[in-house]
């Protein structure tokens, strides 16, 4: 065990892909010398040179597309976007291209492309830097998305990801890069289930599902709703397509009540599949709705606002509140539309 | 509208006011030019099939370069580009100067401002100071710019209010100005996006039966994007009266130029069919005189042209990266061998025209605008309404959003009084 940043985490389960597989290929921007803008890149260039970890021209079609070109060669691309917000140039070669090519060649064509998106906001940055784009990716067929919350999970399943023969989108929560833990290197691609849901905190009164930046946010919600005698079970759903619903529906069973957060809009969410969900595979269990806290349906706002944007600690337990029956800021409110 | 945003206009009607006589030697010099222009392509494309060296023909370097200025401050002639700046009188050099020294001054203030924890971050100039007065003193209140993140110095010319140039670096607002206000769209972070939008606004201008220009500012970095190459196509097919201005100053992020291009970036253009020029980017005169040629191309019908200014980035890429990871540190001096103000200040001084009095008004001039850019910065309210979230979303109601926002503004009453 060592202790490890989130963000060091993913560098140390990258330099363990590079070594186990010499088709492991890495490509992005600013990913060589400068070691990526947050660094977890830092020295992969250096010790597998640059024909391994690829500084690639400033195009994300141009990754994203060289990297399809690659896998159909056999390598294991793993691409870096810079930034959540500028993988939309890439778009239509993830969704038509990545996405497809599996289904379209009945599987004679593998595409195990990995494409890293630090993503989500909290970090006072400018525009397009505090996006979180997933359920685009979750409601496109032929995509794996999944995203960590912790050092540990950071480590395995970066390299889970890699050994995937399905293309992955792996969503890193930026704001959470030096988060600290303690990783073992001995949990490697094949010591977690693809796609498997954590408990994260056993409760039974209310079911809170969070994934990346807002796990963090959930426990501290969750310590704070026992001081006032309620107790939540925590899940961090880790895949975010597919999504573990038999965990989900486990714990929604013994609690009766659902809350479910991102940092995404709200409207064509995560939460609304997994409310959705729920509500057809626990109808007869719950006690209330599922209640979402999410971002709300704007684009993300300058850095002054995103306080108000992001679901934090009142707004989880405010939802609590209201999935418990207790008075919550919508007692009493008129729906004006 | 403050600081002198018309004093290029003025530039342009004084052009226009020149005889007819030497309208009509400059036609002819621009008849000379265009062939100086395609020779030189020409030129270089069979230059570097003979040797087939990328090395020597290497997209940093500077040969094959318009340079009216050279860096020891001497005038260099050059009989396609001169008549395009003849009328420049040593008091508007001066102005030039005046220009230069106080954007970098803004520079200077704004990085200051950062450190000091008033911005959140800010994208440094230091170094573009001549591509971008010379190009953007070019333009006439009519033109319109479509410029990325780094273009303040461009700003500074259009006009812009201090404060609405720092919203974006304070983290206030997702962007500072009203576009129509100034001539200047607000700066696009998706690189190389603006082109497109440049493109298609010059072609309304055409539409319209309006002589107005669009001309687009990007870096070295942003060329290797679709749209930029999406944007020539086209800009070219259209032949709409654009000018694609590309500031290579070496750098996108820790990535060199060469990691977009083999071949001078200049090169491409005339691939779309589109004609280029390349031009030293630190030589305000020369900038000058090549974004007139353009400018006059696309007013007279003559559509799209591209303009590579090489410069160099002086500083980091903005004030949270750090350059010693990746730059060789003698770049900077050479580089600063090559300074844009002080190649000028020789030019005017060995005319006499770099009196001390000039200088004091100069850097008066400058102390000034930083001491109006900080009060205008501090005055920034650093804290917003919450509700402020909701607006501008959409131009008519969204009854999904008009709910959220109620729902919202329940939930901040709800802390209204303490503990319930
Ligand atoms: C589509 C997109 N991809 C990546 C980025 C991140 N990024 C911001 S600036 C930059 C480098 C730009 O270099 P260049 O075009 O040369 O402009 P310069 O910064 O040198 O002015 C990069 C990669 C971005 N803003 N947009
Ligand atoms: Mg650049």
């Amino acid at each position: 065990m060592t202790q490890m940043t989130l963000g060091g985490a993913i560098n140390s389960g990258l330099r363990h892909a590079l070594a186990d597989d010499d088709k492991v290929v890495l490509l992005g921007e600013d990913i060589g010398k400068l070691g990526g803008v947050f660094r977890v890149t830092d020295k992969l260039q250096e010790e597998f040179g640059p024909r391994r970890v690829m500084d690639a021209p400033l195009a994300e079609a141009g990754i994203i597309g060289t990297a399809v070109g690659l896998a159909f060669r056999g390598y294991r691309p793993v691409c870096e976007i810079q930034f959540d917000g500028f993988i939309y140039p890439g778009f239509d070669q993830i969704v038509a291209q990545v996405a497809k090519l599996h289904y379209r060649t009945r599987g004679k064509v593998k595409v195990p492309i990995t494409i890293r998106v630090p993503f989500g906001g909290g970090i006072g940055a400018v525009e397009h830097h505090s996006e979180s784009p997933e359920a685009y990716f979750a409601h496109t067929a032929g995509l794996r998305v999944i995203s960590c919350s912790n050092p540990q999970d950071a480590h395995t399943m970066i390299r889970q990801a890699i050994a995937c023969d399905d293309p992955v989108l792996f969503f890193e929560p930026k704001r959470r890069y030096w988060l600290k833990g303690e990783v073992s290197e001995e949990l490697g691609a094949d010591t977690l289930p693809m796609g498997s849901a954590r408990v994260a905190r056993e409760g039974t009164d209310v079911t809170l599902a969070a994934y990346g930046p807002l796990v963090p946010t959930a426990m501290d919600a969750a310590a704070a709703a026992a001081d006032d005698g309620i107790s939540i079970e925590v899940i961090d759903l880790r895949s975010l397509s597919p999504i573990d619903f038999s965990t989900v529906e486990k714990s929604v069973r013994k609690t009766g009540r659902l809350v479910v957060t991102h940092e995404a809009a709200q409207s064509g969410g995560i939460g609304a599949e997994v409310a959705a969900a729920v509500t057809e595979r626990c109808f007869d269990w719950l006690e209330a709705a599922p209640a979402r806290v999410t971002g709300f349906d704007t684009p993300y706002p300058p850095a002054a606002l995103e306080e108000a944007f992001l679901p934090d600690l009142d707004r989880l337990l405010d939802a609590v509140d209201r999935v418990m029956g207790r008075r919550n800021s919508l007692t009493g409110w008129k729906a004006t539309a | 509208m403050g600081y002198r945003a018309y004093r290029l206009k003025d530039f342009w009607q004084r052009r226009r006011m020149l005889s007819a006589a030497a309208i009509q030697a400059r036609a002819v010099h621009e008849r000379e030019l265009r062939v100086i222009v395609s020779t030189t392509h020409e030129h270089t494309r069979t230059e570097t099939l003979a040797e087939g060296s990328d090395q020597d023909m290497g997209p940093g370097q500077l040969e094959d370069i318009v340079q009216l200025i050279r860096p020891d401050g001497s005038r260099a002639e050059s009989p396609g580009f001169d008549p395009w700046v003849a009328d420049v009188t040593d008091d508007q050099l001066v102005d030039l100067y005046e220009d230069m020294v106080v954007i970098r001054r803004i520079d200077t203030e704004a990085t200051a401002l950062q450190r000091q924890g008033e911005l959140a971050l800010w994208a440094p100039l230091l170094g573009q100071e001549a591509a971008q007065i010379g190009s953007g003193r070019a333009l006439r209140t009519d033109d319109f710019v479509f410029s990325s993140y780094r273009e303040n110095g461009v700003a500074y010319t259009r006009g812009v209010d201090f404060g609405d140039m720092l919203k974006v670096w304070r983290g206030i607002a997702s962007a500072g100005w009203d576009p129509y206000a100034i001539g200047m769209a607000t700066p696009a972070v998706i690189i190389g996006a603006q082109t497109l939008h440049a493109t298609g606004y010059a072609l309304g201008c055409t539409y319209d039966g309006v002589d107005s220009v669009a001309i687009a500012y990007f870096g070295d970095g942003a060329t290797s994007q679709g749209d930029v190459n999406e944007a020539m196509v086209f800009a070219s097919s259209f032949q709409a009266p654009v000018v694609f201005f590309c500031q290579n100053n070496q750098w996108a992020i820790s990535e060199p130029v060469g990691l977009q291009a083999h071949r001078h970036i200049s090169d491409r253009a005339p691939g779309f069919g589109i004609p280029s020029m390349r031009v030293d980017g630190n030589d305000v005169l020369a900038v000058m005189a090549a974004t007139r040629i353009a400018l006059d191309r696309a007013r007279s019908g003559g559509g799209p042209t591209f303009i590579e200014a090489v410069t160099y980035r002086m500083g980091p890429h903005t004030t949270s990266d750090d350059p010693k990871r990746y730059r060789p540190a003698d770049d900077l001096e050479e580089w600063g061998r090559k300074d844009p103000i002080s190649r000028l200040g020789r030019l005017l001084e060995s005319r006499g025209a770099l009196t001390g009095d000039v200088t004091k008004r100069v850097n008066d001039k400058a102390d000034a605008v930083a001491r109006e850019m900080r009060a205008a910065c501090v005055a920034l309210d650093k804290e917003l309404d919450p509700m402020m979230v909701f607006d501008g979303v959409y131009e008519e109601p969204h009854s999904g959003l008009e709910r959220q926002k109620s729902q919202y503004a329940a939930y901040l009453a709800s802390f209204e009084g303490g503990e319930q």
